[in-house]
């Protein structure tokens, strides 16, 4: 089973090099810790910056200086500031090439939930919707399986869902899935991750690569 | 052409009970504080207030919430704040959530002077019931209106007399776009300097959107999440 760290650094390798990324909140956010040697990418926060920095150290913390969750974060050489209209501007118009996304589900085709929990979490969708209506390519980060022992791989999205038929790719504890119009296809395992464990824990349609690599980390 | 007021409470003393204002700011970046303030100390009621977050229970929007001077919540995001969330469920507030994007295009289409925006951001969700869809070239658009509000409320960086603004790093967020979709438009700015002071090519907000200016005073800009690294 990969840790979040893992989820993180697997997604990271799908990184090339000019891309510009959106990170979202929780995993996505790792991903910045990962990024490949001699692989140069463009971090966008949607609250008006291109070339997100790591957090500040102390004595260069700026409150007019924050992510798209309200942490402080530095700049890095190249960046540039921007009001949020414009910012959604270039999400829209498909000039962000990788979007990663937390979910709380997924369906065999593509659609994902991440926004609404009916009578108990109503916080909104920020810029999540408009993430998923325009991004090119939408990975997701997520834990497959929720506190109660569910699947959160469905053949249809329980929970209000976010956008419709949007994410290419799902990575897991289990193990790394794209999309297709066969459902979800299991490309590569996590280590010590057996293909019964997979079908046991995705509840919508799955089919399995012909080669499924086991993922290794360093 | 001075658009200069004493203060905030010069500034707000119009906004009516029942009024929609814009209040610019992400999260409590760029927030207004010196006109939220004044409007908790004015005590004006019911009004609707269009901002991207509603604050925390202690300060931005939250002091507004706190007073129960705010009947209806138009924003895209609303975490962080347990009094609203108390307020909602047990529906003394009213709240409707759109999409960041849609948010910023709707203020940015009423500053522009332009109807409607056209955007895929909802498409196949709750947030497109009710709304008209269009495609083109193959994909679905929701039409979304742009805003209609009586007073927008901004924090700029730097202003000059006649009203031109310009904004720091994250904190220019949906100032600029508010500022130009206000039938009364008020900006405070944490440095207020003679018109020509201001390089004309740096100008984010030209002085036409702003009706009124002061300078602000004794920011405190909270910080949400402090997050810092140990070492370079």
């Amino acid at each position: 089973m990969l840790t979040k760290e893992q989820i993180a650094q697997r997604i990271a390798r799908e990184l090339q090099n000019g891309y510009y990324v959106n990170l979202g909140i929780g995993i996505p956010t790792l991903v910045a810790n990962y990024i490949p040697e001699g692989v140069e990418v463009v971090l966008q926060s949607e609250n008006g910056l291109l070339g997100m920095g790591p957090f500040p150290t102390e004595d260069h913390i700026d409150a007019d200086l924050i992510n798209a969750g309200k942490q402080t974060i530095t700049t890095v050489a190249g960046s540039s500031f921007f009001d949020s209209a414009m910012s959604f501007g270039m999400i829209r118009a498909g000039k962000v090439d990788l979007t990663v996304l937390g979910a709380m589900e997924v369906s065999d085709n593509g659609d994902i939930a991440n926004w609404k929990i009916p009578g108990k979490m109503v916080k909104g969708m920020g810029g999540a919707m408009d993430l998923v209506a325009s991004a090119k390519n939408i990975i997701v980060a997520m834990q497959q399986v929720n506190k109660a022992g569910q699947s959160k791989m469905l053949s249809k999205c329980e929970l209000p869902i976010t956008g419709i038929g949007c994410v290419k790719k799902v990575v897991t504890e289990f193990g790394m899935y794209e999309i297709t119009p066969e459902g979800f296809k299991l490309t590569e395992l996590a280590p010590g991750v057996t293909i019964d464990e997979v079908k046991k824990n995705v509840a919508g349609r799955l089919v399995i690569a012909r080669e499924v690599k086991e993922m290794t980390f360093n | 052409m001075s658009k200069v007021v004493k203060n905030a409470e010069e500034a707000i003393l119009d906004i009516h009970d029942g009024a929609t204002i814009m209040l610019g700011g992400f999260g409590l970046c760029g927030i207004p504080e010196n006109c939220i303030t004044a409007l908790v100390k004015q005590g004006t009621k019911n009004l609707t207030c269009i901002s991207n977050n509603a604050g925390v229970d202690d300060f931005g929007i939250g002091l507004l919430l706190k007073t129960r001077q705010v009947k209806k919540m138009i924003s895209s995001y609303v975490g962080e704040n347990a009094e609203f969330e108390r307020q909602l469920l047990s529906g003394e507030l009213e709240v409707e959530l759109i999409p960041q994007g849609t948010l910023a295009a709707r203020c940015m289409a009423s500053g522009y002077g332009m109807p409607v925006i056209y955007t895929p951001a909802g498409v196949g969700t709750e947030v497109a019931i009710g709304k008209e869809v269009r495609n083109f070239n193959g994909k679905d658009y929701l039409m979304e209106y742009a805003f209609d509000t009586d007073f927008a409320i901004v924090k700029a960086w730097k202003g000059d007399t006649h009203g031109n603004l310009i904004f720091k790093a994250t904190s220019r967020n949906f100032n600029p776009l508010m500022a130009m979709a206000g039938k009364i438009t008020i900006a405070e700015v944490e440095e207020l300097l003679p018109a020509g002071e201001l390089d004309p090519d740096q100008i984010h907000t030209p002085g036409i959107y702003v009706h009124r200016i002061f300078q602000g005073e004794n920011y405190e800009k909270r910080i949400e999440q402090r997050t810092i690294r140990k070492t370079n």
